[in-house]
């Protein structure tokens, strides 16, 4: 009886929201995580935020490095641990990204922006450095 | 109570006190920061002479100008610098005219009508930030009421009710009657035994009568009572106009279910509570106000990149904030640093290790704010809602009224989404034209009106804002960091929002600046013994 219930719902607000977009966002006060699973969604859906579309960073009064042709991305563990624990101006964002999509995201800067290095990681890997 | 007839009562027992902490939980989250009052003591009276001494403050937003204003006026001769091309910080207000271009070079033309203005930061100042009131009040800021709950404004779920927006005052009603209902009969029926003695029974089950307004058998049903609390379904009249009619109920389980009781005690919170205001105009009023009582004193368009403090004085360098490269230092006896730790931590300095240390340790909040503009004011002619705020499950979380210039036939601004977390990372992530796009989409599952009446908007994104990066700031661990930066190193205090158990408001800006004066001023006129302790503010 629930369960009809919740799956009637769920295929209103389906119908209702139409627009694929409304599938990209989260809703507010409910989850947190990000629906994106594939890297690059999930890099412009968070990352680009600070450091800017395709990588290139920004200077203001302060400044966001850039992503692009960064050498420190070489080793994932140093983007892991940024990620889920944040350094400086940047905020963790660990609550916001399950261990795959953060694993999809590292792939993702240090395979694309003009980063080229090598060896993938997964979410096994990335659990072991909550 | 015919809707939840079916249910055991265990089970609703269960329903409600879900619901009951979750709303708890919700509203401590709700406001921004922590919640509570202000420390403020009235204007400060410093006496003693400062013996010429001169103080450097950097950054022009509401903590640099008090602390500019205060010691100006006792004496010290002071400098201030700042980034931006005027002063305020985040106490910002954009008009039609304004161009603002965020991180990333993504500029946008603000393009409201003569009036019109979004408050892209601040926008709200509650009764108990006594200091926000009092300079207000002294400067001559004309302040009017925010309306912060407005009872015929929306609450709504994309997920419940068809997707229908409801009124606040029928959940607010219908959600209060229901559950006074319950506790009233599970006390009459001596259910709460170990809770209510015999004499209190029968004063609880009369006070939670008139409270949920129920009938005499202890029911919150369809009635012209009630109808004056939730609205009636055929509106009173005159003459030989319709007799009024009650209108229905909202069952709990329908309000549980729908998770439309979340946002119904935003506005009771000590932060939100009416009497609420905003300044006339826009909230940079005070930001101009303030202004114009320091005079002169503030080189702008200035980016410090270089702290040196000596046991002597402290030194500052900045070049130009529109790219040059040229170097001017400043030196004075004393600073009185208010640039955003998510700046000042990137900026070259020899402060000591715990004080860099602190600075490393704090992060600021995501935030997204946007305003539109439509030609017409059609939530107050179509849906009879002048300011206030609906609530919402979408991204947008939000739509704010305007709480000025009701019933104009002008185009109006909306403030189309307010949202913190996840939503927000993801606007901030996105091209301004882009959010404006998610905005009216989203919003015009409320108002079905947005897409024919829209006219212009703009959007700031805190993560882009180029001279804080973020919104407010959050220390990864307060306890042991705090004490650290609120120390002076060597001739350099810290103020600000992020130094105040206030932050994200206004008023935490302008304590944390008036107790580093204080400080100040008693090192300098070595009353020291006479200086509160480090967490005294
Ligand atoms: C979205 C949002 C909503 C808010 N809502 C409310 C509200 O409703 N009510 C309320 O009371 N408060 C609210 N606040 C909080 C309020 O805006 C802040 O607490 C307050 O304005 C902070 O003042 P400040 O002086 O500490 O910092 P700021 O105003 O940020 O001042 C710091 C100054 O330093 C300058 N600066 C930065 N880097 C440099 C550099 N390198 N060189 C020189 N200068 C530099 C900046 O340009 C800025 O002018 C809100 C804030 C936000 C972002
Ligand atoms: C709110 C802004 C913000 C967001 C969002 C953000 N970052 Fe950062 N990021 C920063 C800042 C600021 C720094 C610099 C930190 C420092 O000073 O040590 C940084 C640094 C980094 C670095 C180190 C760069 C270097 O040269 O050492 C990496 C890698 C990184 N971020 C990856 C990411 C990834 C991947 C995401 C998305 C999952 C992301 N960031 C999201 C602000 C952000």
């Amino acid at each position: 009886m629930k369960r009809h219930i919740s799956l009637t719902v769920f295929a209103a607000a389906l119908a209702l929201s139409g627009a694929a977009s409304a599938q990209d966002f989260v809703q507010s006060g409910t989850s947190e995580r990000l629906p994106q699973t594939d890297g690059e969604a999930i890099y412009n859906a968070i990352c680009s935020g600070c450091h800017m579309p395709d990588g290139a960073g920004a200077i203001g009064a302060g400044a966001y490095p850039a992503l692009a042709g960064n050498a420190n991305l070489e080793a994932a563990d140093y983007p892991i641990y940024l990620i889920i624990n944040g350094q400086k101006a940047m905020p963790p964002l660990g609550s916001y990204l399950d261990d795959a999509q953060i694993a999809s995201v590292v792939n993702y800067i240090r395979h694309n922006l003009g980063n080229n290095f090598e060896g993938e990681t997964d979410a096994a890997y990335v659990a072991q450095s909550r | 109570m015919e809707n939840t007839a079916g249910m055991t009562r265990r089970h609703l027992l269960t329903m409600v006190g879900y619901a009951a902490g979750a709303s708890a939980m919700y509203t401590a989250m709700a406001g921004m920061g922590y919640a509570g009052t202000s420390s403020y003591e009235g204007p400060l009276e410093l006496t003693g002479d400062p013996k010429g001494a001169s103080v450097l403050i950097l950054g022009a937003g509401l903590a640099g100008m008090t602390a500019a204003y205060e010691l100006g006026k006792a004496g010290y001769k002071v400098q201030v610098l700042e980034y931006r091309e005027k002063a305020g910080g985040r106490c910002w207000t954009l008009r039609g005219g304004d161009t603002y271009t965020e991180l990333g070079d993504f500029k946008q033309d603000v393009k409201f009508a003569e009036g019109n203005y979004l408050n892209g930061g601040p926008w709200r100042i509650p009764t108990d930030h006594h200091a926000v009131l009092d300079y207000c009040k002294r400067f001559g800021v004309k302040l009017e009421p925010f309306i912060q709950q407005n009872y015929y404004a929306y609450l709504h779920n994309s997920e419940a009710f068809e997707g229908k927006p409801q009124r606040f005052r029928e959940i607010q009603a219908d959600y209060r009657g229901q559950i006074a209902e319950l506790l009233a009969k599970a006390v009459h029926q001596d259910k709460l035994d170990e809770l209510v003695t015999e004499e209190d029974a029968e004063a609880l089950v009369t006070s939670l009568k008139s409270y949920g307004v129920l009938n005499d058998d202890l029911e919150y049903v369809k009635s012209d009572a009630v109808s004056l609390y939730r609205g009636w379904a055929v509106e009173p009249g005159g003459g030989d106009d319709p007799a009024p009619e009650p209108s229905d109920i909202i069952s709990l389980k329908d309000i549980v279910q729908g998770r439309l009781w979340k946002d119904l005690l935003v506005g009771e919170t000590i932060d939100h509570q009416q009497a609420i205001f905003q300044p006339v105009g826009g909230m940079d009023m005070i930001a101009q106000a303030f202004a114009r009582e320091i005079g002169d004193i503030v080189t702008y368009n200035a980016k410090v990149i270089r702290i040196n403090g000596t046991d002597t004085g402290v030194e500052a360098t900045y070049v130009s904030a529109n790219g040059g490269t040229e170097e001017t230092t400043v030196t004075a006896d004393y600073c009185i640093c208010t640039i955003p730790f998510s700046i000042l931590g990137q900026i070259e300095n020899n402060f000591s290790g715990e004080m860099q240390s602190a600075i490393d340790s704090v992060y600021y909040e995501t935030s997204i704010k946007i305003g539109l503009e439509f030609k017409r004011r059609f939530w107050e002619q179509d849906d009879h809602i002048f300011g206030g705020i609906s609530y919402t499950n979408l991204p947008i979380t939000l739509i704010s009224y305007p709480s000025s210039d009701f019933f104009s036939d002008g185009p109006g601004v909306l403030l189309g989404c307010y949202s913190w977390g996840a939503a927000s990372y993801q606007f901030n992530a996105i091209a301004p034209e882009e959010r404006i796009e998610h905005a009216l989409e989203y919003g015009s599952q409320i108002h079905p009106q947005y897409r024919e009446e829209y006219s212009n908007g703009v959007s700031v994104a805190w993560h882009r804002v180029p001279w804080v990066l973020g919104c407010y700031g959050i220390w990864h661990d307060k306890a042991a960091n705090y004490a650290d930066a609120v120390k002076m190193d060597q001739r350099t205090l810290m103020a600000g929002e992020h130094m105040s158990d206030l932050p994200a408001w206004q008023e935490g800006a302008i304590l944390s600046a008036l107790n580093a004066v204080k400080r100040l001023h008693a090192t300098v006129t070595g009353a020291e013994a006479a200086a509160p302790a480090p967490e005294g503010n």
